[in-house]
């Protein structure tokens, strides 16, 4: 906390918090505004004498209507989910034992190797998607749900991998080595102590993983064409653009409805989700 | 019938040496402390019978056992850490009966053995708690209580004392003294305190640099240093120790040095002759100097002037420049010296210390 003055207070701590606040919450904002904000008061050009850019004073939900009867929103809604669940559990899990191995076990080459997946890491998307979607289309997957969940994990178990394997050099090694003294296999060991010690991280990494899937944009676009195997990002943006005709309102109301789930997982899990990125192992 | 055996033990990292042809017996029921400074070997001899360590050459048996090749579950051990190594995750009662779980004991088994413990312990009303919610000492009873409930053929302690303050790692010696003469459980207890050394071992292994420099019981390693090392690391102030050159006059054998000259009392000497002519390191104990009265002869005295006084209520320290050396001397707490004072100091004869300049080794 900044000391001295109450005005050297709000001048070094509450104001350039507040503008901080402002400004990362505008365009959520914005995006609530728009989605209830009816089409006749969305087209109206700024030098009208009654536009009212920062409110609106009939507010409908005729966009969100229409977002949920005339568009399969709710199918991508559906989509997104359960090809972020299984995306992220294929990832956490393969990312758990990587993890764990990279930083306990003692093999040749851990080093290396631990980079290498890294390396992988950092190969972007927008070059990886050519050569996947070569092998989509060799295993006859384009089009269905199993092209996005098994693509996601080629940047999420990477991703999953170092964040947990920093999370397990922080367990101290004592702990595991007094398991297996008190009779533990190095299974159970990892099972019943480094596991429930690392929650906060194997959270931190779920949550980032459920995330990343949540929000992909690339690979689904590429991935998929039909209309009911869309995901919100993709379904929204290639049936409510049509042309150059932007639906704005329900283009908002499907980004706010779609940011909806993380929103509530975040907050579900703040608490775990702070400790598992600070990487604090109360003792 | 849990004596341990290691026989030639090696350990070798990459570039280091760790552990040097070790070889101990330790007898059922035996306290045993390693002592020695940091990186002297005697934790990786500790891990190497814990078997969290692996054995590059030699062998560890426990009872009969070689137990070179078992996962450390197998040999029937239990070990205390430093940092206590507690579950974070689980209460205290868990904590003590995750091993007892793990070998897979009935429940009422478990029940009984952890709620014994706790009350050897004194831990009965924490048993719900969680490691964090316990201060330094609780997470230290709690670690002890881990290991006791198992009632394993040997205890290992990884300087278990040394994240306490001073006056708890007091208390919890002597607790862990009594718990010892109770269980009557073998022990091997690692520490690079050498107090803890003397009070809790009933035979003390002084290490330097992966090699046993002498095993004893403590009074052994006080009285009769098998080098200059252990001489210099046993005990509280260390022994002072002057370079001293032997010559024989008028009969008898004399050392003398920078500021020393001392008549060599007969007992001493015959063995000492073969040195005649040769530099020699003298040692004398602190408490072995006193202030000197008219009665003490000028061939066991020194000439000092008192530089610090340490009035330590018991006993006073003095530092003292002995020609241009410094020394310690333990007096008694009446002695009116004051700084820069001149006083000789006596010499207790039979407790005076020789060691060769070369190999260091005690004359």
């Amino acid at each position: 906390m900044i000391e001295g003055a109450k005005w050297r207070r709000w001048l070094f701590f509450y104001v350039p918090l507040g503008a901080f606040i402002l400004f990362l919450l505008f365009p959520f904002y914005w995006m609530v505004v728009t989605t209830f904000r009816p089409d006749a008061e969305l087209y109206r050009p700024w030098m009208a004498p009654n536009y009212t850019p920062f409110w609106t004073l009939h507010p409908t939900l005729a966009h969100v209507k229409y977002l949920l009867g005339e568009t399969l929103f709710s199918r991508w809604m559906l989509n997104t989910l359960v090809i972020s669940i299984a995306a992220t559990a294929i990832s956490l899990f393969c990312g758990l034992l990587a993890g764990y191995a990279l930083s306990r076990l003692d093999f040749p080459f851990a080093g290396s190797l631990g980079t290498g997946i890294f390396v992988t890491y950092l190969v972007p998307q927008t070059l990886l998607f050519i050569p996947l979607a070569d092998i989509i289309r060799n295993f006859r997957l384009g089009d269905t749900p199993w092209s996005l969940i098994l693509t996601y994990p080629t940047f999420l178990i990477p991703f999953c991998t170092w964040l947990l394997m920093g999370y397990f050099k922080a367990i101290p090694k004592e702990l595991e080595e007094c398991a297996r003294i008190d009779g533990a296999t190095r299974w159970k060991a990892m099972v019943y102590i480094i596991f429930p010690i690392a929650v906060p991280g194997i959270l931190s990494a779920g949550i980032f993983a459920f995330t990343l899937s949540w929000n992909e944009f690339i690979y689904a676009l590429v991935f998929l064409s039909s209309p009911e195997q869309k995901t919100v990002s993709v379904g929204v943006t290639s049936e409510l653009i049509r042309g150059d005709v932007f639906f704005w309102g329900a283009l908002m109301a499907g980004a706010l409805l779609g940011s909806i789930p993380v929103a509530v997982i975040y907050s579900f899990f703040v608490e775990h989700y702070v400790a598992g990125l600070t990487g604090s192992v109360k003792g | 019938m849990a004596q341990v055996l290691i026989r030639n033990l090696n350990k070798k990292f990459e570039e280091v040496h760790a552990v040097k042809d070790v070889n101990l017996e330790i007898r059922d029921k035996e306290f045993v402390v390693l002592v020695g400074p940091s990186g002297c070997g005697k934790t990786t001899t500790l891990r190497m019978v814990a078997g969290l360590e692996s054995i590059t050459s030699g062998q560890v048996l426990i009872g009969d056992t070689v137990v070179n090749a078992l996962p450390p579950m197998d040999r029937d051990i239990a070990m205390v850490f430093q940092n206590y190594a507690l579950y974070p995750h689980m209460s205290v009662y868990d904590n003590m009966a995750f091993g007892l779980k793990m070998r897979k004991f009935k429940r009422e088994e478990i029940d009984r053995r952890v709620k014994d413990a706790a009350e050897i312990l004194g831990i009965q009303s924490h048993l719900k708690r969680k490691p964090r919610q316990l201060s330094g000492g609780q997470r230290q009873r709690v670690a002890l209580g881990r290991a006791i409930v198992r009632h394993p053929q040997v205890f290992l302690f990884d300087e278990p004392l040394s994240n306490l303050d001073a006056k708890l790692r007091v208390q919890m010696r002597v607790e862990l003294k009594k718990i010892h003469d109770r269980l009557g459980t073998t022990a091997i207890y690692v520490t690079h305190d050498q107090v803890e050394a003397m009070t809790l071992g009933d035979r003390v292994v002084v290490m330097k640099d992966g090699v046993v420099q002498q095993v004893g019981e403590p009074l052994e390693l006080y009285n009769s240093p098998a080098n200059r090392f252990v001489a210099g690391f046993i005990g509280s102030p260390a022994m002072n120790f002057a370079t001293v050159r032997l010559h024989e006059a008028d009969g008898s054998l004399w050392a003398q040095g920078d500021g020393v000259k001392i008549e060599v009392p007969a007992a001493i000497a015959a063995r000492l002759r073969r040195y005649a002519g040769e530099e020699v390191a003298m040692g004398v104990r602190p408490e072995d100097l006193r202030v000197a009265t008219d009665q003490d002869g000028a061939g066991l005295s020194v000439e000092a002037i008192v530089e610090v006084v340490e009035k330590l209520g018991s006993e006073i320290l003095l530092d003292v420049q002995v020609g241009r050396s410094t020394m310690v001397a333990a007096v008694e707490p009446t002695v009116p010296a004051k700084r820069h004072d001149r006083l000789r100091l006596a010499l207790n004869p039979e407790r005076l210390h020789f060691f060769d300049r070369a190999s260091e080794a005690a004359i």
